[in-house]
């Protein structure tokens, strides 16, 4: 059994995000880690492996220089291998276009099970796995929030606004997973000395066979970017027995109430 | 049947059992803003009338019904083998999909498919000279940003309760869809918990007013503080995620970047920390009142009124004088 866990590196939430205003591309200057919830579906990948023997991880991830810290820290929470996409052709690339490269990137890999996160902390598309379902002809279970593989399927529990649903596919499949898998692993010192052993490969767009450039497909671009002011200060007061009159006037002053 | 050479495309949302999702008055007063809405509904066998007399309620005059057994067993596919049948009829410029799980599903297949460029979580859709532009709100509302396709179909998922723009009711032309099945395989839908619609208090998603409660709460009997609050003020309900995860309220409570995005004129956070992930999906709210222990907590950061005092003394006295001045 073969597993693929796409992972994403992504600007830090706990920093300040900030976006260029010319090119519209996120500022990863400050601290980049792995998206939380691909950090997720990293720590599941392991968790199976670990659980059925002749299962392979391997940790596939497209982004610029700076993603080989996440996809080392992937190795050092057991993945087997990790592929690198790399290309100056990706600078900008919208999701049709990542969805393309990573479809090919898995597909050279060869697959049992892609595992990804559901949506990630930064483009908050969540459209990848269904994208990648499509472009690899095979069936996508998203959004779960717990799954088992047992006899060439894959089970799982999602919850949806309209109520909850068990959903199944036969493997080869895309999974995505939610925030309420388990926490990840914190990476031991043995499995961060692992890691610098293990196979870690870097492609290009060359390597996949895709022309990035190809004006004849329609892509998706931005063309404009606007910081939003910041908020002014407002008041605060401290309790001193009697806030909540004062928010009482305060939000009818405001016709809040 | 002819469509008009401004028609836009919209993919009305449809419960298992045939209700048509409240997303649906949004989307077709976006698509009214920048083009003629035609709405197509998918459904079970039965159900595709009374879907269709919603969308033209909502303001969707030209309505394709698209009946079919496969909505309870397989899930996506059906949805976007009809979409692909309608836009090859229709040839819009711009297709319109809910940002919901489901819908965003639907819109990357459909995309991935038709090889369309697809802008994800808009708040709005606009026109310029050179064609349908798809407006953003980024990183919690911090950066506007706007995007539009290099050619072709722009595909957009727009967020939930983003959307005030209503169309008026149009009269009922529906159509049946012929639509021949994809060859994606999809994942088998093995058995649905349909969600009991709670009645009562406004809809979190666009909803005016939100009174949010955090792990400051303590337990699910003290949440019921957040509730009085919310009913005192008609305002819908909100949670964090430690509210959540600590068993206070249901996961679709969750109000933040993995959970819901709202932008009501007034939020009321009550022990909540404010971590940047709760303030994600509600610092572009008009009006923020915080109300925590800790003089510290980030949320007030973002507070118009920030009140540093207890929730169970503070609260109660606000609902008591609310009723006080009312009467
Ligand atoms: C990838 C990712 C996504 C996330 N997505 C979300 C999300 O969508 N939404 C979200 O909310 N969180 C999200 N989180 C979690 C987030 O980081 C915080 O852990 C969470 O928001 C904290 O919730 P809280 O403020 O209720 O709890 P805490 O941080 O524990 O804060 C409780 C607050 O209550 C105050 N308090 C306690 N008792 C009282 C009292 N009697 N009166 C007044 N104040 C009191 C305390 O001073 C404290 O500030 C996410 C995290 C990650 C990593
Ligand atoms: N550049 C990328 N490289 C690898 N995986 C990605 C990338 N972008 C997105 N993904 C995967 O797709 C999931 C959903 O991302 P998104 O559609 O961007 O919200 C993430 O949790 C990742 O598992």
């Amino acid at each position: 059994m073969k597993i693929i866990v796409l992972v994403k590196e992504v600007p830090d939430t706990y920093g300040d995000r900030e976006l260029s205003l010319e090119s519209g591309l996120s500022n990863r200057s400050g601290e980049v880690v792995l998206d939380e919830i691909s950090e997720r579906a990293v720590e599941a990948a392991v968790t199976y492996a670990e659980a059925n023997a002749g299962t392979e991880v391997v940790a596939i991830a497209m982004g610029p220089d700076t993603v080989p810290t996440a996809l080392r820290k992937a190795l050092a929470m057991g993945a087997a291998k990790a592929v690198h996409v790399l290309d100056d052709g990706l600078v900008g690339a919208d999701l049709g276009l990542t969805a393309e490269v990573l479809a090919a990137a898995v597909r050279r890999e060869g697959f049992d099970l892609v595992m990804t996160g559901n949506i990630s902390t930064d483009g908050s598309g969540g459209s990848l796995p269904s994208m990648l379902g499509e472009l690899l002809a095979v069936p996508a279970a998203t959004n779960l929030a717990s799954f088992q593989v047992d006899g060439g399927n894959v089970t799982g529990h999602r919850t949806l606004d309209q109520g909850s649903y068990e959903v199944s596919a036969a493997l080869p499949a895309v999974i995505s997973v939610t925030e309420r898998m388990p926490d990840p692993r914190f990476p031991n010192f043995k499995g961060i000395m692992a890691a610098k052993k293990k196979p870690f490969e870097t492609v290009t767009l060359a390597d996949l066979g895709i022309a990035a450039d190809d004006d004849s497909v329609s892509r998706s671009i931005v063309i404009s970017v606007a910081e939003r002011p910041a908020r002014a200060a407002g008041v605060k007061i401290v309790d001193e027995g009697n806030a909540g009159e004062q928010l009482a006037d305060f939000l009818i002053a405001q016709k809040l109430a | 049947m002819t469509f008009p050479q401004d028609s836009v495309l919209v993919l009305v949302e449809v419960s298992p059992s045939g209700q048509v999702q409240k997303s649906a008055a949004g989307l077709i007063g976006a698509a009214a803003g920048v083009g003629t809405p035609v709405a197509l509904v998918v459904t079970a066998p039965g159900h595709g009338q009374a879907a269709a007399e919603q969308a033209a309620a909502f303001g969707a005059g030209t309505v394709l019904i698209n009946e079919t057994a496969d909505v309870a067993t397989k899930l996506s596919t059906p949805a976007v083998d009809a979409l692909v049948a309608a836009a090859a009829q229709i040839q819009p410029e711009l297709v319109l999909v809910s940002n919901s799980i489901e819908g965003r599903d639907v819109a990357a297949r459909y995309a991935a498919r038709t090889r369309s460029a697809l802008a994800v979580d808009a708040i709005g859709v606009s026109r310029d000279e050179e064609g349908v532009v798809a407006s953003h709100s980024v990183y919690g509302g911090a950066y506007l940003v706007d995007s539009a396709a290099t050619a072709g179909t722009l595909v957009v998922t727009v967020r939930q309760g983003a959307i005030d723009a209503r169309a008026e009711a149009a009269a009922l032309n529906a159509q049946t869809l012929e639509v021949a099945a994809g060859a994606s395989p999809a994942a088998t839908i093995t058995s649905i918990d349909e969600a009991v619609v709670e009645s009562g208090r406004p809809e979190l998603r666009g909803a005016a007013k939100v009174v949010s409660g955090g792990r400051g709460l303590g337990s699910a009997e003290q949440f019921e503080l957040v509730n009085e609050l919310a009913d005192e003020l008609g305002a819908a309900v909100g949670a964090s995620r430690a509210a959540v995860d600590a068993g206070f309220v249901p996961t679709s409570y969750q109000v933040g970047q993995t959970g819901v995005s709202v932008s009501p004129q007034l939020y009321i956070a009550l022990g909540i920390s404010g971590a940047i992930q709760h303030r994600a999906g509600m610092q572009t709210s008009k009006t923020i009142v915080a109300i925590n222990k800790d003089e510290d907590a980030p949320i007030f950061a973002v507070s118009d009124f920030g009140i540093v005092g207890d929730v169970f003394t503070v609260v109660p006295q606000l609902i008591a004088a609310l009723k006080a001045r009312k009467a």
